[in-house]
């Protein structure tokens, strides 16, 4: 599994995706913390971090769109998975890796709290709770798109098909102000991703929180290993 | 070293693979043969649990594919029908990928050494994947396969799109191979199995229509009893005493290349050898001889027979013209 995974960080590099991922998010959350920090006047980020969760259904794909996809299109997949190497490590290695070049960039994206620290007081509880949830959701939302991925050997398909699952997943909870019906409304919240992590942006830590992210991204793990297996048994 | 047994593969509503049953030995190069489509990458792919078999029995050096299959996929190199490379990789890498994913114990630097020697791409050694020629990336494949030292070695159409020289050099290679591994070889061209298998098994429709030794069916091919002949004469009369010669039992013009010679085929009675008789009457008659090809049935008739009427073996003869032993 080691092995695949170090291919994985390395494929990354190797082609512009990876360069391309780390660009876009950057820039794109440091407009996002522009608008919502700097020139808002406040030093809480909470807005820009809404933004910044929003803004993962067009940034996952990207990482996530040639995950299984590619693999497929060049029947590399054959020597995956007649590889002496469980379906479960190759799947593993292939959400790590995506998931490893997310934390990078992530991390490098922290960067702009220095210009917090310097116009303003922080809160670190509330920062390290925000960035936590961030790398959380991202989790979620990566093994959503590796899964996806898993489902055509066509790359844009499954980019566009993550975002639309992730679409719904993160916003579905938007909706709940126009609706009626509690069960409803606590049924679309208890789904929203987005929904999940305000009490890490208030910097306390939400055990029942984390427990669900890696729930979902457990759920979409296992569903990825079933759509080998479905396919090899077919 | 391979036991399949009963082996069943529905796709869908659709049998590809019905009821196939055959073994192979230790040391032994099998070929796998039959048209496209007939499911001869369908059992490949089971053996090397790419696919799970719908029912049936699986059996590697031992070891049950679906019972313990990290095990047994460890017995096994593969190279599917497009190599499975990654074109942004440098061979080296590639390779040491490769090496790392099976979890090798050998040593590294020695064995990587020693399989591309063997494979003949230590120039290549340090080159991008995606810019090398077919004949490189197809040997690189193989690379990939033998990485590990794996008992069985799997081939799925290893030639084609190659060039003849480097057609040549794979099957050579292949040869080498069956040496210290047991190889099986998929394809559909025949020459490739003559040249290099031990054993043919023919495949078609999803059944196993012919098991037999090479040795085997080329003696069965080979015989006197069909003739091309070659003579100076009046056509007329000449097949008139072709005809007319003891043992002969059918004659006819096959055709004309030059002006002053025909070519005629000639069938004997029961297959007895009838060139001597030939030769004594054509000089009698003053009408030389200038050439004689004993023709037999080939192993494309061989293919074509059993794959067209599956059930008889592949020793079948069949009246065929034209074919060259």
């Amino acid at each position: 599994m080691l092995a695949l995974l170090k291919k994985e960080i390395h494929s990354y590099f190797t082609t512009p995706i990876g360069y391309a991922f780390i660009a876009i998010y950057l820039a794109v959350n440091g407009v996002l913390f522009t608008v919502f920090t700097l020139k808002s006047g406040y030093s809480t980020p909470e807005t820009y971090f809404t933004w910044s969760v929003l803004a993962l259904i067009l940034l996952v794909p990207i990482l996530t769109m040639k995950s299984f996809s590619e693999e497929r299109k060049m029947k590399t997949d054959q020597l995956l998975l007649t590889a002496p190497i469980s379906l479960g490590a190759v799947v593993g290695a292939k959400l790590l890796g995506a998931y490893v070049v997310y934390v990078i960039t992530v991390l490098a994206s922290t960067l702009n709290c220095i210009a917090l620290g310097i116009y303003g007081k922080i809160n670190l509880g509330v920062l390290f709770g925000s960035y936590l949830s961030l790398l959380l959701i991202g989790l979620a939302c990566i093994a959503i798109g590796v899964f996806v991925s898993a489902l055509t050997e066509n790359q844009l398909v499954a980019a566009v098909f993550t975002m639309g699952l992730l679409l719904i997943i993160i916003y579905i909870s938007l909706f709940n102000s126009q609706i009626e019906n509690d069960f409803l409304r606590s049924v679309l919240s208890w789904i929203s991703l987005l929904d999940r992590y305000a009490l890490f942006t208030y910097g306390m830590f939400d055990l029942s929180a984390l427990i669900y992210y890696i729930s979902i991204a457990g759920v979409f793990y296992f569903l990825t290993i079933r759509v080998f297996e479905k396919r090899r048994w077919e | 070293m391979i036991k399949i047994q009963n082996l069943v593969k529905n796709y869908g509503g659709i049998q590809a693979v019905k009821n196939i049953s055959f073994t192979v030995e230790e040391g032994e190069i099998v070929g796998f043969l039959g048209p496209n489509g007939a499911g001869k990458s369908t059992v490949m792919n089971i053996l090397t649990g790419y696919l799970s078999s719908t029912s049936g029995e699986v059996e590697v050096n031992g070891i049950n594919v679906l019972e313990n299959p990290l095990e047994a996929k460890r017995q096994i190199g593969y190279l599917p029908e497009q190599p499975p490379l990654y074109p942004d990789m440098t061979v080296k890498e590639y390779l040491s990928f490769v090496y790392d994913l099976k979890g090798c114990k050998l040593k590294k630097e020695a064995h990587l050494s020693e399989i591309c020697d063997v494979v003949k791409i230590k120039d290549v050694y340090n080159r991008v994947i995606r810019n090398l020629s077919k004949g490189y990336r197809q040997r690189v494949g193989i690379a990939q396969a033998l990485i590990g030292n794996p008992k069985v070695v799997i081939f799925d159409e290893p030639t084609v799109g190659l060039d003849p020289k480097q057609i040549i050099e794979i099957r050579t290679l292949i040869r080498d191979l069956g040496r210290n591994h047991t190889v099986i070889l998929s394809t559909h061209i025949l020459p490739e199995v003559q040249a290099v298998c031990d054993r043919i098994v023919i495949i078609s429709k999803g059944k196993i229509v012919a098991n037999e030794k090479t040795v085997e069916i080329s003696r069965a091919v080979e015989g006197a009893g069909k003739l091309s002949i070659k003579i100076c004469g009046p056509e007329k009369e000449v097949l008139a005493t072709l005809r007319s010669t003891s043992g002969v039992q059918s004659a006819e013009v096959l055709g004309a290349r030059d002006s002053d010679s025909i070519t005629y085929y000639v069938e004997s009675t029961g297959g007895l050898d009838i060139r001597k008789i030939l030769f004594r009457t054509m000089a009698q008659k003053g009408w030389p001889i200038i050439g004689m090809e004993s023709l037999g049935v080939n192993l494309e008739d061989v293919f074509l027979s059993v794959v067209e009427d599956p059930g008889t073996t592949g020793t079948k003869k069949k009246n065929v013209k034209g074919g060259k032993a």
